[in-house]
């Protein structure tokens, strides 16, 4: 399975010129990097922004008979931010979903096409989903920690399954509260609820959540539609500190947002790619008309 | 139009009086209706605490009844058989009607999960005597009464209280929290463990104590299947066993006042362990509410 093939990547704007290495980012800590069982089960803990390069190939996600994604075709670079805009009901949550596998969850829904992470299927019928999700985090519209738990319980929820011990635990869970930018305020009430942090901690306590299992790609859907507009802008932020780390797909009804925090952008309309660039081309000087009649507020 | 002439809609058109006099009706009928059910309550409780205080003692409390006739005992067996029957009853019921619960909620497809609720609702109306006459023709024919005969037909009775309220619990918890474990890379009985069944712990616990209050009373099953018990204090379920609704029952068809004053203080036991135990389930329904948001 080698993942690095330039050519076969879909990639819309020019890859990462260096392979950098971040020590310091997760240094010591196991990549948790899904393979189909019989190949090699672990990649070495390098860090390379090698990792976490996202393909769809002709996807297509419908709900019954609802053809809600119509074949997408598209690239996710590691270290960029992608922001998916378009109007309600265009598709931008349900494609993300599949990257996931989180739009099989509901019922009814099914998807065809291929989504390879860093070339491997991840509709491969070998495939474990578990893993994939643990490989592709995802941050959701509304924060949802658990409510039955403790600030600290809340961010190694999805580590605990895997039998690390206390010490490791703790230490992770450290990390990923550092990596959210939230360890300044929650260091004292880490045994706290949390629940009763505010909408922007809650959020962010998420985000920990999602990086404490240290996945190579971030799915983030509107995460900052239920924030004021300081929590919002603390999270987008935190977006660009976290881009170094993992890729990062991000839906917004926002374009302001978009514009803000994303290298590349995507336009859908009606279950359709209508268009792909770079964030500044598609906001000043789009090809399609349909875009710069959203851009532009024509619309949506 | 001038103004006046406009405004002059807002004016009465001769049905005001009436309108309000409708309204006043009904939400004084509603009020008079609501203030009887609490009447009855009191009236009930009221009536119970006056006729049972006087035979109420320790030596009541902790003595088991005499032979028929005697009323220098008291129920303490009773007390211990109640207990029995009912927890042997509980631990049938409640491990299984929460299963039933998390299948229909979590696993089954709709149409199966449908199909097990309407069998649960005609099974909770199903009237108790029937279920008596069932577990009578189950295990007590042709063999002996048994605590433990009485405590299938309760069991029996409670499974479908538990397993109803426990799915309308489940079915609280809010999807977003299962997405978001789902999402973590969590396995499905794993987030059913971890996430679904903590967050949803208070109200599965009310439920089960509510099965436990309501069975606790009920008589017409034990009649047949647990009432023709020995002397002293018997703790084996194995055999017949005392109970508070049956020495209530018993009492009272006795000719002796001192009798029917041991029934109403029976009857106090009774109602202050269903009323403590509806208190304490509401204490945990409602911080079981607030941790789903609702």
């Amino acid at each position: 399975m080698d993942s690095r093939d330039p050519a076969e990547t879909l990639a819309m704007t020019e890859q990462n010129p260096e392979p950098q290495a971040s020590p310091e980012a997760g240094a010591g800590l196991p990549r948790s990097t899904i393979s189909i069982a019989g190949e090699s089960a672990t990649t070495p803990a390098k860090r390379s922004r090698e990792i976490g390069n996202v393909e769809l190939q002709g996807l297509n996600a419908y709900y019954g008979s609802n053809h809600a994604v119509r074949n997408v075709s598209l690239g996710f670079d590691s270290a960029k931010v992608t922001a998916i805009i378009g109007p309600s009901g265009c598709g931008k949550s349900t494609m993300v979903r599949c990257i996931n596998r989180m739009h099989e969850e509901i019922a009814g829904a099914r998807s065809e096409g291929r989504v390879l992470l860093d070339g491997l299927d991840l509709y491969d019928p070998r495939i474990d989903i578990v893993a994939v999700r643990r490989s592709v985090g995802m941050v959701f519209q509304k924060p949802n920690p658990f409510p039955t738990m403790s600030v600290i319980d809340n961010v190694t929820a999805g580590l605990r399954l895997t039998g690390a011990s206390r010490g490791e635990l703790e230490e992770r869970g450290h990390q990923a509260l550092i990596g959210a930018g939230l360890w300044d305020e929650v260091k004292d009430r880490l045994k706290g609820p949390g629940v009763g942090l505010s909408g922007g901690q809650q959020q962010r306590l998420c985000i920990a959540r999602a990086l404490a299992v240290d996945p190579e790609v971030l799915l983030m859907d509107e995460p900052c539609s239920a924030l004021d507009p300081m929590a919002t802008l603390r999270i987008e932020e935190l977006i660009g500190e976290l881009k170094e780390r993992v890729t990062i797909v991000i839906v917004t009804h926002n374009m302001q947002q978009a514009a803000r925090v994303a290298d590349t952008t995507v336009f859908m309309l009606d279950g359709e790619l209508v268009e792909v660039g770079p964030t500044d081309e598609i906001f000043t000087k789009p090809n399609d008309d349909r875009t710069e009649q959203y851009v532009t507020g024509k619309f949506g | 139009m001038n103004g006046a002439e406009s405004h002059a809609l807002l004016l009465d058109r001769g049905n005001l009086k009436r309108r309000n006099r409708v309204s006043k009706l009904v939400s004084l009928s509603s009020t008079i209706a609501a203030l009887l059910a609490v009447a009855v309550l009191l009236i009930v409780v009221g009536s119970v605490l006056s006729k049972g205080i006087g035979a109420l003692s320790i030596h009541f409390l902790t003595t088991p009844m005499g032979l028929f006739g005697d009323t220098t005992g008291g129920i303490s067996n009773a007390i211990v058989g109640t207990g029995i029957i009912v927890g042997i009853a509980a631990l049938m019921a409640i491990p299984v009607g929460m299963l039933v619960a998390i299948y229909t909620t979590e696993f089954a497809p709709d149409r199966i999960g449908h199909a097990i609720r309407f069998v649960l609702d005609l099974l909770n109306g199903v009237p108790t005597i029937i279920t008596g006459i069932f577990v009578y023709g189950l295990m007590v024919a042709g063999n002996r009464q048994s605590g433990f005969a009485g405590s299938v037909a309760l069991a029996i009775i409670m499974l479908p209280i538990v397993a109803r309220t426990a799915q309308e619990v489940l079915a609280l918890v809010p999807g977003a929290l299962k997405e978001a474990a789902y999402a973590l890379g969590i396995a499905r009985w794993r987030t059913l463990l971890r996430v679904t069944l903590p967050t949803a712990a208070g109200g599965l616990l009310t439920g089960s104590l509510l099965a436990v209050a309501r069975v606790a009373g009920e008589t017409a099953p034990l009649i047949l299947t647990c009432s023709i018990f020995g002397q002293g204090l018997l703790t084996e379920p194995g055999e017949a066993l005392a109970s508070i609704p049956i020495f209530i029952f018993q009492s009272s068809e006795s000719p002796s006042p001192e009798a029917h004053t041991q029934a109403w203080a029976a009857a106090l036991i009774l109602i202050v362990f269903v009323l403590v135990l509806n208190i304490i389930a509401r204490a945990f329904y409602a911080r079981s509410r607030k941790r789903m948001g609702a």
